[in-house]
């Protein structure tokens, strides 16, 4: 969609035929039971330090949000409303009710794991000045840890808060001052091995795999459901034409992304970048000619 | 029911789940809404220790509604059997059953038993402890060769199928409604459904775990499952059952070559000091005539040539009188009782962490506080290890570390990733796991400690000429050992398990067991696990490389056979129920039995086969009877012998309740152990004067980011950020009567303790109408203690011990408690709290 | 909490969607110099051209001291100092901060090498030569930072892309303006007061211009810290350029002192936009409502 010439476009392009086909997650929450198996498989694998034995009292989530420190975060929702609403199932009873097809107080308990998205227009590698932030042969979004300066830009640019910096001492007892983020377990990847998180999730809520496949399957998945009757289940991220140009990462969920603490249409802020160095532009043209008047004898004239 | 799956077996559940999406109905009985019940496609609330009403319910409606499934019925369970004229139910004897005895608090079973049969069993000496475990494995013993009294037509006033007809009638759907909190449309559903998911089309299958078992009516509510399951022709066939969702990595292993003090490998009773003369008399009262348990005299003449090798012969009686005898019930709690009255002088805890994981742990660590010597075998030092300087006594000055005479000992042992083994699980499959890395430091495997430690012992007691010190002088104990460290083989212990015969051949079959000495099997269940001298257990053939029954992954007791009971999965005349199930059938051609899994029968015993007089133990089955561990080779709806508080499951409330019982004048299980006094203090219950000071019912569980005592998680710090805080979980109504501020503290109080808890106020929970009344639940994870990363009050110092008769386990999943806003008080004030509320020093009604 | 996590526009708990930018007070500081640089150099070049050389001079002396000292502004900003020169790695057209670093970085030698020959008096045409050549470079210089916030997922800086420019760009006007003021006679100085003039009316403008555009958005310059910042700093640039127009003719210490209110102003008006930034990133309602706005506008459209 964007006409931007943002770096990530640049896949698989700049890899020639070391180019891997693209790959990432799909991750259906609705089969998330929330064992967090994933948040810790990732931080055994990539080494990501504790950070904080905080009771939020937010349901069942401690982590909170993603960060330096946690690259997969289980969101927990708890709401008043069924899960499934009654359709016509093979053994279902007579005169059974929604209500009777659900908890019996229609609670639902909503978990979702939360990871980089691997945007196919990453703001965060777009805006990276020194090229830490890269795309690899298998088209994910990966820091290098001893390229990147810690100068901070891909933290706001990021639609998703997703990156951010580590103030937690690095190996030396410094503050690491980098920043870090999910890398799709590049490493793992090379190895022929599956990431670290989908490897540990018992109920395969993340998968894995090449991206149109992956694509293709979430198709079919939402179509069960919605033929389940399952309330609120839709595609997030999946949609190549949406602001960051779909999502290597994406999401079947139970309600609005929002709920899960994601933005509900997300734009790789390089999208607008033109239209503000056309403003800047001007706005340069205006400041030499203005202080050229200001200095000319035509202005007010005289010393 | 009774367990939170997804939570603690998160691995195992993703099968439920892949049910779910083929469409099967998944219910979550529970009185919380867990991360098991957002998976179910319905959630069913029920009030801590109801499930016998519910499971009661629902056997009167199948019953009632003609649900149950006829041909497996009268075949296959003892429906028709008729029972001994003597039988009185509770329902004329106000809620117990023929037979108890108010002075000895215990039954006699001769009622229980089937007419004209004199069935006895190990039951009833209860001092031999585990009698339940015992007899459960033995099974009642039936005489030789004549069959019992029977109806098929099920009409006999004394049949079995009557006596429970009539026996649950008066658990209607609105009864058992008001018991639980739930609605009687809940009771019906579920009888519905589990009634349209059964059949010969279709099966249904039970989960539980402790919230099953952690009750003084546990074995009964598993036993509502079974009568239910036996109704509905779900055992033995594809999909049926009840599992037992077993506790740690090796939990069901260590029950299989035991850790417990009343039996030896493969549920072979531990010999009792007085209940016979010698070995004769010890095999006649523990083998069978029909069944598995006929052959009892060949699995254990096995095992003490395992045990005694060249020194196991018949003139010494293979050795019989070097084991150990009990002569008393030394139940983990009882030991503890008796440690806190000083009568203990050393104890040893591997692998336990009872000053956080047993009930009244504040009990456990005053007691440890008496003893001689303590010696605690852990990967960290737990809450038991370091009682004597970190505890909640220590905090409030009743113990001070100075004037504590106990000597402790820790040694670091080697954790599951630093060692070879087997994990047997919930399923009987053993599969074999390989050491990762070394252990650290001087961390040592629990083989290295016992080898090496056996070694020395017997070094030291070479020379000895004593009587008692035969038993380890002529114990076999040779294992071959690798590396600096000398750690011993597993696998030699894995070869020696599986047995072998006088030329040292490893065996295949428990089959192939003999009683003259000439095989040695370490463990009749695992004979097999070495065949052909290849360890079966480290099999790894994926399941898309064979059938869904996956034989060639690790292996399974007995003889590789997953599903137990399978000829049940064929009709009577050996056909499959239903093309859609079938599983095990009989094959006219080839003249056996043949399927997907090994036929869990005799392979060439036709259905039609019918046992000449005489014929004993497997062979005195006849080729209708699927269950060939039990004596009649029948499901048992009524047990006649074998449990300690009654045939048929009765509801009755728990120990401690804020309620009386709606169905019966008895309020609680008569024969439950009761160990009032000292610190274990009780609470008025149900009515009485003082009951009011406890109004909530307290339960306490496990959550997926820790592992029970915490030994394993607390101290580690991946896992303690995920759940870094104790905290209580209460409904939003309970939270505003007693001003508990979500986010802030409260303290639970009992006649035991008081800990304080972060609160989460949550709508998972909910008051229940029971009785009339609102009730209102407390949860209480019960991971935390004084130690590691994350620290918490020990929801264990809340509970007291009242245990399940049959199998001694402490009921924590339902009590009284009360909640007050705002932290315990600290130092000697905390116990001024706890004196402020009433207490008994007695036994409850 | 009976719904826990589900709050509408609050979206999950109340938290964040984005990360707030991990810029410390350099950067604000940095926006401020870095602007001060770029208009000095224009403002020199104007004056020489206008025979006005201790204008000239101040100015480039001007100029020069800001871009000496912003280059160590950015770098002690770092997380990682020691790696300030992994930004001239590469240029990364998306990156406001790479083109940026380059444009500061030929600024610097340019002006340095302009001063140097300026009071050494040698090389005079090599002289003009640096003199137009970072005269070129500065209005890039004062405006990229705009650029470069708004080139971020922040709604209040990305929304504000098209008037953030003229505010940096005539804020430096009348800070170059007002810097040069302490060093030149009254009678040398009209350019540099009628910069402050036409700089301080800019930049008022165009922050008024931004506030109406951010509309809703516009929540942090209304009140809290970055409205209080707002307020002081557009009461310091009038007050100074008030006090710069009626005494500057006569005084060259009122003169100095007007100066130094507008500089003070200029200074709070990046702080300002800069803790805008912060708060805004922060409060989960600016990124979800609109975004939800604009998916249900799509929807609508659609159906
Ligand atoms: N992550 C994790 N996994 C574990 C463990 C762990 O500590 N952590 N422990 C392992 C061990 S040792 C064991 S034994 C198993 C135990 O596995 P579970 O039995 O599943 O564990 P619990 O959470 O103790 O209890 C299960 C549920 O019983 C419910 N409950 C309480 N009282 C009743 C009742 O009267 N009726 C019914 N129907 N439900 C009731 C509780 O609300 C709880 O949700 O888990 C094993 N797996
Ligand atoms: N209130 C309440 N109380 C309960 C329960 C409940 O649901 N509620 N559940 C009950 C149940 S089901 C159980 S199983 C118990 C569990 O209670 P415990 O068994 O007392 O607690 P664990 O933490 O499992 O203790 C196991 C210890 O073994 C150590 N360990 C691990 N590997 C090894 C090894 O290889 N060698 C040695 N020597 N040690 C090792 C661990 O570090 C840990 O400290 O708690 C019971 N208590
Ligand atoms: S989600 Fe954020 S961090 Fe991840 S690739 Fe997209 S922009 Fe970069
Ligand atoms: S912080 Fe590191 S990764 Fe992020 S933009 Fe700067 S250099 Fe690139
Ligand atoms: S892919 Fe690897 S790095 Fe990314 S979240 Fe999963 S485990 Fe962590
Ligand atoms: S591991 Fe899988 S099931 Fe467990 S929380 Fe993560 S995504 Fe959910
Ligand atoms: S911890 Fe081990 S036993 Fe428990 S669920 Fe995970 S894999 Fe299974
Ligand atoms: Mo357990």
């Amino acid at each position: 969609m964007s006409a931007v010439p943002t770096t990530g476009a640049t896949w698989p392009g700049s890899y020639g035929d070391e180019a891997r086909p693209r790959v990432g997650f799909f991750t259906d929450t609705s089969i998330c039971i929330g064992c967090k198996a994933c948040e810790v498989a990732c931080k055994e694998w990539n080494l990501v330090p504790e950070d904080g034995l905080v009771f939020t009292g937010e349901s069942y989530d401690n982590t909170s949000a993603l960060g330096a420190n946690s690259w997969r975060h289980v969101a927990f929702v708890e709401q008043e409303r069924p899960l499934r609403v009654p359709t016509a199932d093979p053994i279902a009873v007579d005169g059974d009710t929604a209500v009777a097809r659900t908890d019996g107080d229609a609670l639902r308990w909503l978990m979702s794991s939360d990871v980089c998205k691997h945007c196919t227009h990453a703001a965060c590698l777009d805006v990276c000045p020194t090229g830490a932030l890269f795309r690899t042969e298998y088209g994910t979004v990966v820091v290098q840890e001893d390229v990147c300066n810690g100068c901070g830009y891909c933290v706001p640019a990021c639609p998703f808060g997703v990156i951010d910096q580590r103030e937690l001492p690095d190996e030396h007892g410094r503050p690491d001052g980098r920043v870090w983020k999910c890398t799709l377990c590049y490493d793992r990847l090379e190895g022929g091995l599956e990431p670290a998180c989908a490897k540990a999730c018992p109920t395969d809520s993340i998968q894995f795999g090449e991206l149109d496949e992956l694509r293709a399957r979430a198709e079919r998945r939402l179509a069960k459901l919605e033929g389940e009757g399952w309330v609120g289940a839709r595609l997030y991220g999946n949609d190549p034409g949406d602001g960051v140009g779909g999502f290597g990462a994406f999401f079947l969920l139970l309600d609005a992304p929002e709920v899960y603490g994601l933005p509900p249409d997300p734009v790789v802020t390089t999208r607008d970048l033109p239209g503000a160095w056309k403003a800047a532009g001007v706005a340069m043209g205006a400041l030499a000619l203005g202080l050229a008047a200001c200095a000319s004898r035509l202005l007010g004239g005289g010393r | 029911m009774g367990s939170n799956m997804a939570e603690c077996h998160p691995v195992g559940f993703q099968w439920v789940m892949e049910a779910r999406e083929r469409g099967a109905e998944v219910v979550h009985v529970d009185p919380r809404f867990t991360r098991t019940s957002a998976m179910a496609t319905r959630h069913i609330r029920i009030r801590p220790g109801s499930d016998i009403a519910l499971l009661g319910g629902v056997i009167r409606w199948v019953i009632e509604h003609d649900a149950w499934f006829r041909d497996y019925v009268v075949e296959y369970t003892n429906a028709p059997v008729v029972i001994d004229e003597g039988i009185e139910d509770t329902d004329e004897l106000g809620g117990v059953f023929s037979g108890w005895d108010e002075e000895q608090g215990q039954y006699e079973f001769d009622t229980w038993q089937y007419a004209g049969m004199r069935v006895h069993s190990a039951a009833g000496q209860r001092e031999s402890a585990g009698s339940g475990q015992t007899a459960g494995a033995a099974g009642a013993h039936l005489e030789h060769g004549e069959a019992p009294e029977e109806d098929p037509t099920l009409q006999h006033p004394r049949c079995v199928f009557q006596l429970l007809r009539r026996h649950f009638d008066r658990y209607t759907p609105e009864r058992v409604a008001e018991i639980c909190g739930c609605s009687a449309d809940d009771v019906e559903w579920l009888a519905r459904t589990l009634a349209e998911n059964s059949g010969r089309e279709r099966t249904s299958a039970f989960c539980y775990a402790v919230g099953w078992t952690q009750h003084t009516v546990g074995v009964q509510m598993i036993r509502s499952a079974a009568i239910l399951q036996a109704l509905l022709g779900n055992i033995g066939r594809p999909g049926g059952g009840i599992l037992a969702l077993r506790g740690h990595a090796s939990i069901q292993g260590s029950t299989d070559i035991p850790t417990l003090y009343n039996l030896l490998p493969g549920y072979i009773p531990m010999p009792h000091a007085h209940h016979y003369e010698g070995l004769d008399g010890y095999v006649e009262m523990n083998s069978a005539p029909s069944g598995w348990w006929g052959n009892f005299e060949k699995y254990f003449v096995s095992l003490m040539k395992a045990y005694f090798g060249p020194a196991a012969t018949p003139e010494s009686e293979w050795c019989f009188d070097r084991l150990p005898r009990i002569d008393k019930n030394d139940s983990t709690y009882r030991t503890t009782l008796a440690m806190l009255e000083g009568g203990i002088r050393g104890f040893v805890v591997a692998g336990e962490n009872p000053a956080v994981g047993s009930a009244n742990a504040r009990a456990h660590r005053l007691a440890m506080a008496k003893l001689d010597w303590l010696v605690v075998r852990d990967v960290v030092e737990t809450e038991t290890a370091a009682f004597w300087h970190d505890s909640p006594e220590v905090e409030s000055g009743e113990l001070v570390p100075e004037q504590i005479a106990t000597e402790v000992f820790f040694l670091p042992a080697a954790s599951h990733t630093e060692k070879d083994g087997s994990f047997t699980n919930t399923q009987r499959l053993l599969q074999w796991h390989h050491k990762a890395v070394e252990p650290p430091g001087d961390c040592r495997s629990e083989l290295w400690f016992y080898y090496h430690l056996g070694r020395m012992v017997k070094e030291r007691l070479a020379g000895s000429k004593a009587r008692r010190d035969r038993g380890i002088r002529e114990l076999t104990w040779q294992y071959p050992t690798h590396g600096q460290r000398e750690e011993p083989s597993a696998e030699a212990v894995l070869s020696e398990i599986n047995g072998w015969d006088e030329t040292g051949t490893p065996l295949s079959s428990y089959q192939q067991l003999a009683a003259d000495g000439s095989t040695a099997c370490g463990c009749w269940i695992y004979c097999g696990v070495y065949e052909g001298g290849v360890n079966q257990a480290a099999r790894r053939k994926p399941h898309w490389e064979q059938s869904y029954v996956a034989p060639e992954w690790g292996w399974a007791w007995p003889s590789n056979r997953h599903l137990i009971y399978n000829r049940a999965s064929a009709d009577p005349d050996g056909r499959p129920w239903s093309e859609r199930r079938k599983y095990v059938w009989w094959d006219e051609e080839e003249g056996q039995w043949t399927g997907l899994d090994e036929p869990d029968f005799g392979k060439q015993k036709r259905p039609d086969y019918e046992p000449e007089q005489g014929a004993d133990a497997e062979a005195a089955i006849p080729g209708r009877r699927p269950f060939s561990i039990q004596a009649d080779g029948r499901a048992w709806l009524w047990v006649p012998a074998g449990l300690t508080d009654g045939p048929l499951p009765t509801h009755y409330e728990p120990h401690e309740s804020p309620f009386e019982n709606a169905l019966y004048e008895r309020r609680a299980n008569p024969a439950r152990e009761q160990y009032p006094g000292g610190e274990n203090r009780y609470q008025p219950v149900g009515d009485d004067p003082g009951a009011d000071a406890y109004p909530f019912v307290l339960t306490s569980y496990r959550l997926t980011e820790h592992h029970t005592a915490g030994g394993m998680t607390r101290f580690t710090a991946y896992l303690s950020e995920l759940q870094p805080a104790l905290f209580c979980e209460v409904s939003p109504e309970l939270a505003a009567e007693r001003g508990l501020e979500h986010g802030g503290w409260a303290t639970i109080v009992t006649a035991r303790s008081a800990i304080e808890a972060r609160v989460l106020v949550t709508r998972r929970v909910r008051p229940l109408d029971v009785q009339g009344r609102t009730m209102h639940t407390v949860g209480l994870p019960y991971h935390w203690g004084s130690r590691g990363l994350t620290r918490g009050g020990t929801a264990n110092d809340l509970f007291s011990i009242a245990l399940d008769p049959n199998v001694h386990i402490q009921e924590v999943k339902a009590a009284a408690c009360d909640v007050r806003p705002g932290r315990r008080p600290r130092g000697p004030a905390l116990r001024d709290l706890v004196s402020s509320y009433p207490r008994l020093e007695r036994e409850l009604r | 909490m009976s719904e826990h996590g589900t709050n509408g526009d609050r979206g999950y708990y109340g938290r964040p969607v984005l990360k707030a930018p991990v810029w410390k007070p350099q950067i604000p500081f940095y926006f401020f110099t870095g602007g001060l640089g770029g208009a000095s150099a224009v403002l020199a070049l104007a004056a020489r051209a206008t025979g006005r050389s201790r204008l000239a001079r101040a100015s480039s002396l001007v100029g020069l001291a800001a871009d000496v000292v912003s280059p160590l502004l950015l770098i002690t900003d770092l997380g990682r100092p020691e790696r300030f020169h992994h930004m001239l790695r590469m240029l990364r057209v998306t990156s406001p901060m790479s083109v940026g670093s380059w444009v500061l970085a030929g600024e610097g030698a340019a002006s340095g090498a302009a001063v140097a020959l300026d009071l050494t008096g040698r090389l005079p045409r090599v002289r003009t030569a640096a003199e137009v050549a970072s005269a070129v470079l500065g209005p890039p210089l004062a405006t990229y930072t705009a650029v470069l916030v708004a080139n971020t997922a922040v709604p209040v800086w990305h929304e504000a892309r098209r008037e953030l420019p003229f505010v940096f760009a005539a804020s430096s006007a009348a800070s170059a303006g007002a810097a040069a003021l302490p060093f030149v006679p009254p009678e040398e100085a009209g350019p540099a007061r009628r910069a402050i003039v036409a700089g301080v009316v800019g930049e008022l403008v165009a922050t008024e211009a931004m506030k109406r555009r951010l509309g809703e958005l516009a929540g942090p310059y209304r009140s809290g810290r970055a409205a209080r910042l707002d307020r002081a700093a557009s009461a310091l640039s009038v007050g100074g350029a008030v006090v710069t127009t009626a005494l500057g003719r006569r005084s060259r210490v009122a003169a100095s002192a007007g100066g130094a209110l507008v500089l003070g102003g200029a200074m709070l008006r990046r702080w300002s936009v800069f803790v805008a930034g912060r708060e805004s990133a922060l409060d989960p309602a600016a990124t979800i409502g609109p975004q939800r706005a604009r998916l249900e506008g799509r929807e609508a459209t659609r159906a």
